[in-house]
């Protein structure tokens, strides 16, 4: 459906734009989320759909209805004396003279004036405002009610850290993985996935039909899967490059502090993991484990103003994380140098963590990795800048369940608050996917470029998602009002405006044969080949 | 007393497109029109035309033609209306049948104007009933029907402009699309009033 909608009839910047729909649009076919164009005398203003109502001219039509049953009163009725009209929030402006064509879409500084036409934005709009698909756009879905490819410019993405929220069940994951594949072929950047429920790398769960493939089954050759838990991935049948295991003496306290709910540690506890740390050395928790309760014991814990309860809270959760099995006193390879190689070059890292799900292990050994990973590109980069060699790849590093390390009480102290807050200065910047986006610290939230949001319903995760955006209200309504299921809103950094769509399909043997087709490296026959193999 | 009705709809008497009436009284926003023959009077919401000026027939009467003599009854001995004149021919003489006539619009130039005439019609003036082709270049516009809204008139606005819309329809292809037309226009000027708007819009269907 293209074509005239109505006319403006009133509007303020503040609140947007009042438009009084033509007798012919059915109010039905005005869904929020949807883009219009509105045709000002000297600029074309771009705005999307943020509320639809009903009107009428006289009060008395709703005390007494006419008669509705008779054609003839309803279709003179419709339009006139009963009409539609939609509120329409501008977003953009595009100027009419030669040199702000050049400039292309600008921040709305001002309104249409009165009686200006408007109609739905074409596909052909959508296009100048977005961009084609080519070597920085990556076609990630369809705005809602259009065929048009929605695409996203990856270069700009992967320079700040970006947000995807929504709730369980949402298509959060399916959404990452486009993004990702996205940053695997348009941008310079490279990933390091914390796979928390094994989905990225071999394959993920589908909640309908069979298991979807992962990143390392679509390009085998630039991503490498790290494992925690190498019996299990064996046995879903993973290629797997590099078991990672974590030794003892590679834990700081910060990586204490950080799992002090989870361990249940009391403050002091907290406290005394310092002063083992500066007495033991490296290998400190070791040290600490192997105290026994003897006399010795006694003195030892006076002399460093430890309480014996203190002390035996502290042991019980030093001993929660031995109890993890791919904990070692020593670990024999160093995975981090091992990432930081494939990550040089260029290969994205997808660390599957197995069977050890729970939010214990995932904050450790996401925190611990990412610290020491950060703690090198910071001194790479500062190295190359003073040396004017190239700098590091940009690494984008992907957490889920990110509300762990970012919320208001550890995100200072997580290496994820800083990365949020520095931002790309050392080139690395977050992809952060979580259900409860009102968990996360604000001052992290603000400082994220992108953020995509698929349904969320509950007040304090909208509030918290839209937090600074301009128009907040109206995308209030809309991100509220979106499908269940494979529907999200983009806005920030990397996008013109904001945008309600569908995501690309994920999934069938076509959309395969979509990504690694724009993937020109691969040839076509291999790539078929392979896509017959995955269904296999 | 026969009514003739032409097949479109639209009364043209005795089936000719002759003048029908002479103005007897005229004012800038209506005039007054007695028929040449006694019941032979336009039906109520027609167009009508004198002139240059067009005019839809608001208001119709027949009486004597003396205002103090009012006819009495005849017919107790007579078995049916017609016997009645037919014994008494005097009567077509001593009584008239006048009509009023709503200035709507005029003709300025080869174009319609739906607006009120510059000057009223001119006295003794002729009559005529309009054709359908006249009818329905008339009816392309609805400026006509503000004219109607607003006019003092003897009879109840929203029966006036029922029969009107209705005479008109009938000289349409399509009558209804032009019903619909006029009822959005009529919604646009009455939609202070959704209460009058129903009442004209139940009398159109």
């Amino acid at each position: 459906m293209t074509g005239k909608l109505g006319i403006v009839t009133t509007a303020s910047l503040e609140k947007g734009v009042d438009v009084r729909l033509d007798s012919p649009v059915s109010v039905e076919d005005m869904v929020v989320g949807r883009y219009v164009t509105i045709e000002g005398q000297k600029r074309r203003f771009f705005g999307m759909i943020t509320d639809v109502s009903l009107k009428f001219t006289d009060d008395r039509l709703a005390v007494s209805p006419p008669d509705v049953a008779d054609p003839f009163i309803a279709e003179v009725l419709s339009g006139t004396s009963t009409f539609g009209t939609i509120h329409v929030t501008p977003m953009l402006t595009i100027g009419g003279d030669a040199a702000s064509l050049l400039e292309g879409p600008q921040p709305v500084k001002t309104i249409p004036a009165h009686f200006s036409t408007v109609n739905l934005a074409s596909e052909q709009d959508i296009e100048n405002v977005f961009g084609k698909e080519d070597k920085e756009r990556f076609f990630i879905g369809n705005p809602l009610d259009m065929e048009t490819k929605l695409c996203l410019n990856l270069e700009e993405f992967v320079k700040r850290s970006n947000g995807i929220f929504g709730k369980s069940g949402t298509g959060k994951t399916f959404l990452t993985r486009i993004l990702l594949i996205g940053i695997l072929q348009k941008s310079k950047a490279v990933n390091l996935i914390f796979d928390m429920h094994n989905e990225y790398g071999w394959q993920g769960t589908s909640e309908k039909g069979p298991p979807v493939a992962g990143l390392k089954r679509l390009f085998p050759a630039k991503v490498a899967v790290f494992t925690l838990d190498e019996e299990n991935s064996r046995r879903r049948d993973v290629k797997i490059d590099f078991v990672v295991k974590i030794g003892f003496d590679e834990i700081e306290p910060e990586d204490i502090v950080l799992l002090r709910q989870t361990l249940n540690l009391t403050e002091p506890a907290v406290e005394a993991v310092y002063q083992l740390r500066r007495r033991f050395g490296k290998s400190w928790i070791q040290n600490t484990l192997d105290i026994e309760g003897a006399e010795d014991t006694k003195e030892l814990l006076e002399s460093m103003n430890i309480h014996e309860s203190t002390f035996q809270n502290l042991k019980r959760g030093l001993a929660t994380i031995r109890r993890l099995p791919f904990i070692e006193s020593h670990a024999p390879l160093d995975a981090v140098k091992n990432i930081l190689t494939h990550l040089d070059h260029g290969t994205n890292v997808v660390l599957e963590f197995g069977r050890y799900r729970d939010i214990t292990a995932y904050v450790l050994v996401a925190n611990m990795l990412a610290r020491r990973i950060y703690t090198q590109y910071q001194s790479r980069t500062e190295k190359a800048m003073a040396e004017g060699v190239t700098p590091p790849h940009p690494l984008v590093i992907t957490i889920e369940e990110a509300h762990k390390f970012l919320n208001p009480e550890v995100s200072s102290q997580t290496i994820f608050g800083t990365i949020a807050r520095e931002m790309r200065k050392y080139n690395v910047s977050l992809l952060v996917i979580d259900q409860r986006p009102s968990g996360i610290d604000t001052e992290v939230m603000s400082q994220m470029g992108t953020k995509i949001t698929c349904l969320l319903d509950n007040e304090r995760d909208i509030d918290s998602v839209l937090a600074g955006v301009s128009g907040k209200n109206e995308l209030k309504a809309v991100l509220s009002r979106l499908a269940p299921k494979q529907q999200a809103l983009i806005f920030g950094h990397a996008v013109p405006m904001p945008v309600a769509f569908q995501p690309r399909e994920y999934g069938s043997a076509k959309s395969y044969k979509d990504f690694i087709s724009s993937e020109q490296s691969t040839p076509a026959g291999k790539a078929d080949k392979d896509i017959e193999k995955l269904w296999e | 007393m026969e009514c003739p009705q032409n097949l479109k709809g639209v009364r043209t008497i005795n089936n000719r497109t002759d003048k029908i009436a002479e103005i007897i009284e005229a004012s800038t926003a209506q005039f007054v029109a007695q028929c040449y023959e006694l019941y032979e009077l336009p039906p109520l919401g027609s167009l009508v035309k004198t002139g240059d000026i067009y005019g839809i027939v608001c208001h119709a009467e027949t009486a004597g033609l003396e205002p103090g003599r009012k006819p009495i009854a005849r017919g107790k001995d007579e078995s049916s209306e017609e016997a009645i004149y037919q014994s008494s021919p005097q009567l077509l003489k001593l009584l008239r049948s006048e009509f009023t006539a709503a200035a709507v619009g005029y003709k300025g130039g080869d174009k319609i104007l739906r607006y009120l005439p510059p000057q009223p019609a001119r006295i003794h003036g002729f009559v005529y009933l309009c054709q359908p082709d006249e009818i329905k270049e008339f009816g392309q516009s609805f400026g006509f029907l503000n004219i109607l809204i607003n006019a003092a008139l003897p009879v109840p606005t929203e029966e006036l402009i029922a029969a009107a819309l209705r005479q008109m329809s009938l000289a349409q292809e399509d009558s209804r699309a032009f019903l619909v037309a006029a009822g959005k226009e009529l919604a646009n000027l009455l939609s202070a009033d959704f209460i009058r708007l129903k009442n004209i819009l139940g009398k159109l269907s």
